[in-house]
């Protein structure tokens, strides 16, 4: 990374230099250049050896890996890199890492058909097609080390960026042979190796991202900086969906430091010599808004309609057996869960950098979804998509916040009134009250018990669909998969199944993914609520589990290794209770127990969180064990706090005093037993987050009989003591 | 009007008011991005630097009020003894995600150690309890303090 980073900044500055003229208004720094300049188009690659978009091989042999997914912490560059290199048979030590630049076309997600990073997927959808790409690189340059040699290819063998026909003691690198296997036909189908032969995958491995990222080099779209720049800052409505009326702007202009106004319809802007004199600016601006049909919308009236929403029957999303009669059979129980709003108050704020030249756009940010960046600039500059360049950023937090192009819009229309290049960066307080929102639920379920086993099970979805805004054609027949991920292909083995779903939008509100996304909701509802059964029946909530566990053995032996793990049965003092969690989200079979203790006046406090996880093959285990733990802080803080409210369509919480993040002195120890596993990479850096809010929701019941039925937790619910 | 701060030991003249928050003078006037903006309410403590020492939050304090104290930031703090530690042990741990809140994290560990060669876990929690990690690395940001002032037991990988 290291030596990228300089020859990156090295070539910037040459070109920067040439383009800019001789003034600068700063002298900036050579790690303050962009950390990925103008490059050649994808399909005309700088390697000597370029046999798809993710290889490239020079002739002195180094080794350019182009990752199609999006860095934001979750380890995907090197486990992606882990698997090129596994199949290319590349010295690890030696291989360099590419952001890749805005293309469906080389670096679409195999399951959306865009370049998307989210839904746990990048491992899962690029395994075969990364394998393949390392695999059919590495036949080339042996096909060519035995022609250069005359001999048959099958005795020649790769490992650590050479070939070597061991039978005549030659070797040659893959620098030497990149021209000679540059010219030779792609295979379709390379061999694959055989898992057991794999060197690199499964070992835990150092990641390449982080030593930058200890030393404060690494660039984040909030980094970058082009000659010439301005900042800027923006203010939308505080009314969700209003508009600017009037704004005067002659305080703002005489600050210093401040350089222009820029009024747009839906949103005041002001440019300055740097972020404070911007801000100052937008404080003194007098604006006056049109508050537009939201201006009346409280959390109340969003409920209210929700759960009105949730008496009416849904869509079908799954039924098997016969539910009717199934609800009759045994003793029938009821009940309904809700979650709230919630942001996604990534610690790097929303931020765009924009130049605009005469038929031609750059833009430099941090995103999940390059070419949807690309495609937005492009329509709000009004080019054509391939006159807008995107280079992309390490991420200082995604979540799902940087699968929406909206910074990267603003900031373009922005930049179209300004006259030198600027940097648009939202405050904490435009962050948060300005977010796309985890949708708020409602989940109805019906189950009925017979013998301690579930005989039927009937669940409702009830909320806004993220998909038919962000995807439409994956909404179809009035389904949203999402919404029902983790419901209609629940683990437990029961024979009568019925789950339905109802789409109901909030007004004002726009809801998007979040950590977890779907199955953040289902997983919640469901494993609650089996708990709150397996009390009904009079048993252990583990045992009540796997004795319906038969059909997914993956997590029932993960559920059997957390019960171990955690001392599942032990006694524990009042008011300190264990919570469990089973489940087979992304692909991945996850068992978590949280132990918590809960005190007079109804305060939480976590003693520890052992988890059990199969994932299949963990390609970097330690970056398996460090996204569950990162995940299920995650998924805590909004347990123990999360909830975004609206009050006469304002959104009231605005920064990190009023929407609390967990810290380090009420973490606990967080223990990840990853189970070796054969089976296909399943995903993990959403599970986490689905894990820990059922687990600690369960722990509260077992400490102190209460079923809490919603989220953030009620303190007054489970206070001994009024506080 | 223009101010001189001494930032690792370079002195920088720059001209802005004097109220601005050195934050905005490190990133935006001088280009040393390291120092990063996460809240501005001294909430979070991505913007953690050293004054003479001492962990501040670089978001509320004014440039003007340094006067000839030294600053430390992310970029200098490798040539400290506990920074150089704290650094090391936050690679051998991976306690890295994101990144982000990282520089913040580094700073405030970098500050405790060398102040206190071995806190216990209620000095890690006063510590470093200002700063908060969305990643949620908090497991191994105790681990690593431990193991860069000798008392934790080292990873294996």
């Amino acid at each position: 990374m290291t030596s990228t980073r300089v020859a990156l900044s090295r070539r910037v500055v040459l070109q920067n230099g040439l383009a800019s003229g001789l003034v600068l208004a700063f002298q900036w720094p050579l790690h303050a250049a962009p950390v990925n300049e103008p490059e050649q188009p994808p399909d005309q690659p700088d390697g000597q050896f370029a046999p798809n978009a993710f290889i490239r091989i020079d002739n002195a042999g180094k080794t350019t890996l182009v990752i199609p997914q999006a860095e934001m912490g979750q380890g995907v560059y090197t486990a992606i890199a882990m698997i090129l290199a596994e199949e290319l048979d590349a010295d690890f030590a030696q291989i360099v890492i590419k952001h890749a630049p805005a293309s469906d076309r080389l670096y679409a997600n195999p399951l959306f058909g865009i370049q998307v990073t989210g839904n746990s997927n990048s491992i899962r959808s690029f395994w075969d097609k990364l394998r393949e790409a390392g695999a059919a690189a590495r036949a080339m340059l042996i096909a060519a080390a035995a022609a250069q040699w005359q001999v048959d290819a099958a005795s020649c063998s790769a490992s650590n960026g050479k070939v070597a026909h061991d039978v005549s003691n030659r070797t040659l690198t893959f620098g030497e042979l990149a021209d000679a296997a540059g010219k030779l036909p792609v295979p379709d189908k390379p061999k694959l190796k055989d898992p057991k032969d794999f060197t690199l995958i499964g070992k835990p491995l150092k990641r390449h991202d982080t030593p930058d990222k200890s030393d404060g080099k690494t660039i984040y779209g909030i980094d970058a900086m082009v000659p010439d720049m301005k900042f800027a800052t923006l203010a939308q409505c505080p009314v969700l969906g209003g508009k600017v009326k009037h704004v005067d702007d002659s305080a703002a202009k005489k600050l210093p430091g401040v350089r222009q106004v820029v009024v747009l319809d839906n949103l005041v802007a002001v440019v300055g010599d740097h972020m404070w004199a911007a801000w100052q600016g937008l404080d003194a601006l007098k604006v006056t808004w049109d508050e537009g049909p939201n201006a009346k919308i409280n959390s109340a009236d969003i409920w209210n309609d929700l759960r009105a929403a949730s008496k009416k029957d849904g869509v079908v999303a799954k039924s098997e057996g016969d539910i009717d009669k199934g609800l009759t059979q045994g003793e029938r129980f009821d009940a309904d869960y809700e979650l709230p709003f919630l942001a996604h108050a990534c610690l790097e704020p929303q931020n765009c950098t924009v130049r605009l030249t005469p038929g031609a756009c750059e833009i430099w940010t941090g995103t999940q979804v390059q070419s949807r960046c690309q495609e937005y600039a492009a329509k709000a500059a009004g080019l054509p998509n391939d006159k807008v360049t995107v280079y992309n950023h390490y991420i200082g937090g995604g979540f799902g916040r940087r699968l929406e192009p909206d910074m990267v819009e603003s900031a373009v229309r922005i930049a179209k009134e300004v006259p030198t290049p600027i940097k648009v960066v939202w405050t904490r307080e435009e962050d948060m009250q300005h977010d796309v929102y985890r949708p708020a639920y409602r989940d109805t379920i019906s189950a009925s018990l017979s013998n301690g086993k579930i005989v039927a099970w009937k669940y409702r979805v009830t909320g806004s669909s993220v998909m038919a805004r962000w995807i439409p054609p994956a909404f179809k027949n009035g389904i949203d998969p999402d919404a029902v991920d983790s419901a209609v292909d629940m683990p437990y083995d029961i024979p009568n199944k019925h789950i339905e779903y109802v789409r109901v939008e909030p007004p004002a509100v726009t809801t998007g993914f979040w950590r977890g996304v779907g199955p953040n909701n289902n997983v919640f509802a469901v494993e609650s609520f089996m708990d709150e059964l397996a009390r009904k029946a009079n048993m252990d909530p583990v045992a009540f589990r796997l004795g319906m566990l038969d059909g997914t053995p993956r997590l029932k032996a993960a559920l059997k290794l957390v019960a171990e793990k955690s001392g599942w049965g032990s006694l524990l003092p009042g008011r300190v209770g264990r919570g469990v969690c089973a489940q087979p989200s992304f692909g991945s079979f996850i068992a978590t127990v949280v132990e918590a203790e809960v005190d007079d006046v109804g305060g939480v406090h976590l003693l520890r969180v052992t988890c059990a996880v199969d994932t299949g093959i963990a390609v970097n285990p330690d970056t398996i064990v460090a996204q569950l733990q990162g995940g299920l802080i995650f998924g805590l803080t909004a347990a123990l706090w999360g909830e975004v409210t609206i009050e006469k369509g304002r959104v009231q919480q605005s920064n990190f005093n009023n929407y609390r993040m967990l810290r380090i002195d009420e973490t606990p120890p967080i223990d990840v037993h990853v189970i070796k596993s054969a089976e296909r990479p399943g995903g993990i850096g959403e599970t986490g987050a689905t894990a820990g809010p059922p687990a600690l929701r369960n722990a509260i019941y077992a400490a102190t009989g209460v079923p809490l039925r919603r989220l953030p937790i009620d303190r007054a619910a489970i206070a001994v003591k009024k506080a | 009007m223009t101010f001189s701060i001494n930032v690792n030991g370079t002195e920088h003249n720059v001209d802005v008011d004097g109220g601005t928050p050195l934050l905005w003078v490190l990133r935006d006037v001088l280009g040393m991005t390291g120092t990063k903006y996460g809240c501005g309410i001294a909430q979070c403590g991505a913007c953690t630097v050293h004054i003479d020492g001492n962990p501040v939050r670089s978001c509320l304090l004014p440039v003007g009020a340094i006067g000839n104290r030294a600053v430390t930031t992310i970029e200098g703090i490798s040539a400290t003894g506990a920074g150089a530690k704290v650094q090391k042990a936050w690679l051998d741990h991976e306690v890295i995600q994101c990144g982000y809140c990282q520089s913040g994290q580094i700073m405030a560990a970098a500050a405790l150690l060398a102040k206190n060669p071995h806190p216990d876990d209620d000095d890690i929690n006063a510590a470093m309890a200002g700063n908060i990690c969305r990643c949620g690395t908090y497991v191994r940001i105790r681990e690593a303090i431990k193991s860069a002032a000798g008392d934790g037991v080292r990873r294996a990988s």
